[in-house]
C-alpha cells in the first residue's frame, strides 16, 4: 500500500485570508445577532409561544445531524478498513467537530437564558432527552478529538481503528438521541415515533457527506492540489445511495401517517394545504434536495465534479427545508385537545400557526455555519489534515 | 411487697402519668396547632406534604359564554399583563385562557377554561433538562425560575399549550411573591402563593364564584371531604387528552 503524505495548506494567499475574513464577517453578524436578541428577549425573533423553536434550531440541528455524518468518511476508513477512504478521514474528523460546535454555539445562543450555561453543566434531569444530548454531544467532541488525535500522531496511530470504532458507535447513539428530541414527545402529532431516530441517523449520512463534498472540492481546487476523478465517483454514488434513502424514510413516514384516520388532518397540512410549509416539503425538501440530487448522481451528469458540487449544494438546501417542515411543521399544526371540536381561544387554539423568521435569527444561525467553516478553514492551515495529492494514479495504489 | 416490686411497679405508674399527660396535652393543643395551620398556612421551610392532591374541577356546563373573570382574575392575581394590553399579542404570556369549542356537526358551543393540568406525570418534567419543571409533593407543576434556561422544551411537550415563554424584559405590575423573568417559562401555579399561605383556593376559583357561575370548584382531591371530592362523586367528569394516561389533576364536566 502506497503511503500518503499530509501537509497543511499553505494559508498564505490573498484569497484564502479573503476566504477567511469574508467567514469571519458571517460570525461577528452571528454574535451582533445574539448579543440584540439577548438584550431584547425573544420579542425581537419571529418566536412565540406558538412556534417556541424557530429558525436557529433549524439550523442547529441540521449541523449537529450533519456533523455526526461528516464523521462517516473516517469510519468508513478505519472501522470498515476500506483504504481508499483512508486519506479523507482526517478532514472527515475537524469537519464533524467543527460543524457541531457550530450547531452547539446556535442552540445555547438560542436560549431565553443563555447567561444560565453554567446551571445547565451542572444540573441535571436524567429523565430528559435533552440532558442525555448534552453529555452525547460532550462525548463527541471528546471521542472525536481522541480519534483525530491518532490520526495526527504517529505515536498512538494504533489505537486508531478502537478510538475510530468508539466515534462511530458514539455518533449514531447521538444523532439517535439527536431525532430522539422529537421522537420522544408526545404532545404534537407529528413527533412521537420512533421512526425519527433512525431517519435522522439516515439524514446526517446525506446531509454530512454533501458537505464534506463541498468543502474538499473547495480544499483541493483553491490549494491547486490534484483530486481524481476515481474518488469523486465512489463518493457522489454513496451520496446518492444516501440521498435515496432519505426519500425512502419520508414517504414511509408519511405513508404510515396517511393510513391513520387520526393523523390524516395534519398530513393534509404538511402534503397538501399547509402554504409555505407544503412548499417547503414538495419542491425544496423532496423536489430539490432529493429527486434533482438523485437525477444528476445517478445520469451522465453525475461525472462532472460541478454537477456533483450542485447536486450536493442542493442536498444541503432540501436538508435545511426538511429541518424547516420538522421542527417548524409540526409546531404550525395547532395541539388538538378536544377532537371533533372547533377550538377558539386567545392564545391561537385551533389556528394554523403562522411564522416569519426575523434577520436576528437568520444571522445567527448562519453565524453557526460560519463558525463551523471558520475552524476548518483555520484547521486545515495549521494541521497536517489534506493529502498532498488524491489523484487516481495516488489513489488507485491504496487498494479498495 | 418488696423493694424490687416496689420500684417496678412505681416505674410503671410513671411511664402511665407520663403518656396520659403528654395525651391530654396533645388533645388539648392539637386543635390550636391544627387551626394555626390553617389559618397561617406552613412555614417557609416546611415541607409540603404528599397526602394533599391539589385538584380542580371545571364544570363546562356552567362556564359563560364571554366571561373571561377568572383570566383576569389570574392576570391580577399574578401579575402577568393581560393579552388585550400587550403590544405583542402572540408572544404574550397567558396563564390561563377561555377556550370556545364547537362541533362542526351539531354546533353544539362549550366554554371552558384551559391552562396547566397539573399532571401527576407531567411530559414537561420529564424534558427538562435541568430540572426546573418540577412536581411538588402536593401535586402542583411548577417552574424553579431560578434554574429555567429558556430552553422551551417543555413548552414542546406540553399537550395543554399551558406554558409561556417570558419574551421582553417585565414592567412593574409584578407581585413580590410571584417571581417571574424574562428568558424563562411560566404556567399556572395554582395560586401556590395563596395556597401556601393557608387560603386554600386560587385566584380563579374564588372569581368564579364570585360571579356567581360556581363553574370552578378547587380542593384537595385526597380529602374524601373536600368539596371538589364530593362534587366528584356526583358528577362524570373527564381528563382532556386522557389518552395519554398523564393523570391530571384537573378535571372537565360537561365536555
Amino acid at each position: 500500500m502506497a503511503s500518503i503524505t499530509y501537509r497543511e495548506i499553505d494559508g498564505d494567499s490573498a484569497g484564502y485570508w479573503l476566504l477567511l475574513g469574508g467567514i469571519a464577517l458571517f460570525v461577528l453578524f452571528g454574535l451582533a445577532a445574539y448579543v440584540y436578541m439577548h438584550h431584547h428577549g425573544h420579542v425581537v425573533t419571529g418566536m412565540d409561544n406558538q412556534i417556541v423553536w424557530g429558525l436557529p434550531h433549524v439550523f442547529a440541528v441540521f449541523l449537529i445531524v450533519a456533523a455526526s455524518g461528516a464523521l462517516n468518511i473516517a469510519s468508513i476508513a478505519s472501522v470498515f478498513e476500506k483504504p481508499l477512504y483512508k486519506p479523507l478521514a482526517p478532514l472527515s474528523a475537524i469537519l464533524a467537530l467543527s460543524l457541531m460546535a457550530g450547531g452547539l454555539l446556535v442552540l445555547v445562543l438560542d436560549l431565553g437564558r443563555s447567561d444560565r450555561l453554567i446551571v445547565a453543566m451542572t444540573h441535571f434531569n436524567f429523565k430528559s432527552m435533552f440532558t442525555w444530548n448534552v453529555f452525547l454531544y460532550t462525548g463527541f467532541f471528546v471521542f472525536g478529538g481522541i480519534y483525530l488525535w491518532t490520526m495526527l500522531d504517529r505515536t498512538v496511530k494504533a489505537y486508531s481503528k478502537a478510538a475510530g470504532t468508539i466515534a462511530f458507535l458514539w455518533r449514531l447513539i447521538l444523532t439517535t438521541g439527536t431525532g430522539s428530541l422529537f421522537g420522544f414527545l408526545i404532545a404534537r402529532e407529528l413527533y412521537g415515533t420512533p421512526m425519527l431516530a433512525p431517519m435522522f441517523i439516515i439524514m446526517s449520512f446525506a446531509y454530512g457527506l454533501a458537505i464534506y463534498l463541498l468543502v474538499l472540492f473547495a480544499a483541493y481546487a483553491w490549494s491547486g492540489r490534484p483530486l481524481g476523478d476515481a474518488l469523486v465517483r465512489r463518493l457522489k454514488n454513496l451520496l446518492a445511495v444516501f440521498v435515496a434513502a432519505v426519500l425512502y424514510f419520508v414517504a414511509t413516514y408519511h405513508l404510515t401517517n396517511l393510513y391513520f384516520a387520526k393523523a390524516q388532518a395534519v398530513e393534509a397540512f404538511v402534503l397538501r394545504d399547509g402554504g409555505i410549509i407544503t412548499t417547503l416539503f414538495w419542491v425544496v425538501q423532496v423536489g430539490l434536495g432529493g429527486v434533482a440530487p438523485l437525477v444528476i448522481l445517478l445520469s451522465s451528469l453525475g461525472r462532472s465534479r460541478m454537477w456533483v458540487a450542485v447536486a450536493s449544494v442542493l442536498v444541503i438546501v432540501g436538508g435545511l427545508a426538511q429541518m424547516y417542515v420538522t421542527i417548524i411543521g409540526a409546531q404550525a399544526w395547532p395541539l388538538e385537545m378536544f377532537p371533533g371540536y372547533k377550538a377558539t381561544s386567545s392564545f391561537f387554539d385551533g389556528v394554523v400557526h403562522a411564522y416569519t423568521p426575523s434577520m436576528p435569527e437568520l444571522f445567527l444561525g448562519l453565524g453557526g455555519v460560519a463558525v463551523a467553516l471558520l475552524m476548518t478553514t483555520f484547521a486545515v492551515k495549521v494541521l497536517r489534515l489534506l493529502p498532498e495529492a488524491l489523484d487516481d494514479a495516488t489513489v488507485e495504489k491504496l487498494g479498495h | 411487697m418488696n423493694d424490687n416490686e416496689q420500684t417496678v411497679a412505681s416505674k410503671a405508674r410513671r411511664q402511665f402519668l407520663g403518656t396520659a399527660a403528654a395525651a391530654t396535652a396533645g388533645i388539648a393543643i392539637a386543635p390550636g396547632v391544627l387551626l394555626y395551620e390553617v389559618a397561617h398556612g406552613k412555614a417557609d421551610d416546611e415541607p409540603v406534604s404528599s397526602t394533599v392532591r391539589w385538584g380542580m374541577l371545571v364544570d363546562a356546563s356552567k362556564c359563560a359564554e364571554g366571561c373571561d373573570d377568572c383570566v383576569k382574575a389570574c392576570s391580577a392575581e399574578n401579575g402577568w399583563t393581560p393579552v388585550a394590553e400587550s403590544q405583542h399579542p402572540t408572544q404574550a404570556p397567558q396563564w390561563i385562557r377561555k377556550l370556545e369549542l364547537q362541533d362542526p356537526l351539531t354546533q353544539t358551543q362549550l366554554n371552558l377554561p384551559m391552562m396547566c393540568q397539573h399532571c401527576a406525570k407531567p411530559p414537561c418534567v420529564d424534558v427538562c433538562p435541568t430540572g426546573a419543571s418540577f412536581k411538588r409533593a402536593d401535586g402542583i407543576v411548577l417552574v424553579d425560575r431560578h434554574i429555567c434556561i429558556g430552553c422551551r422544551y417543555c413548552m414542546m411537550a406540553c399537550p395543554y399549550k399551558a406554558r409561556s415563554l417570558v419574551h421582553e424584559p417585565l414592567n412593574d405590575t409584578q407581585k413580590p411573591d410571584v417571581p417571574r423573568g424574562v428568558g424563562c417559562v411560566e404556567s399556572c401555579t395554582f395560586c401556590v402563593q395563596k395556597l401556601d399561605r393557608g387560603e386554600g383556593t386560587t385566584a380563579c376559583v374564588e372569581a368564579c364564584t364570585a360571579a356567581g357561575h360556581g363553574a370552578l370548584v378547587f380542593g384537595d382531591l385526597n380529602d374524601p371531604d373536600s368539596a371538589i371530592a364530593k362534587r366528584l362523586r356526583e358528577i362524570p367528569t373527564k381528563e382532556v387528552r386522557a389518552d395519554l394516561k398523564l393523570d391530571l389533576g384537573v378535571r372537565y364536566h360537561g365536555i
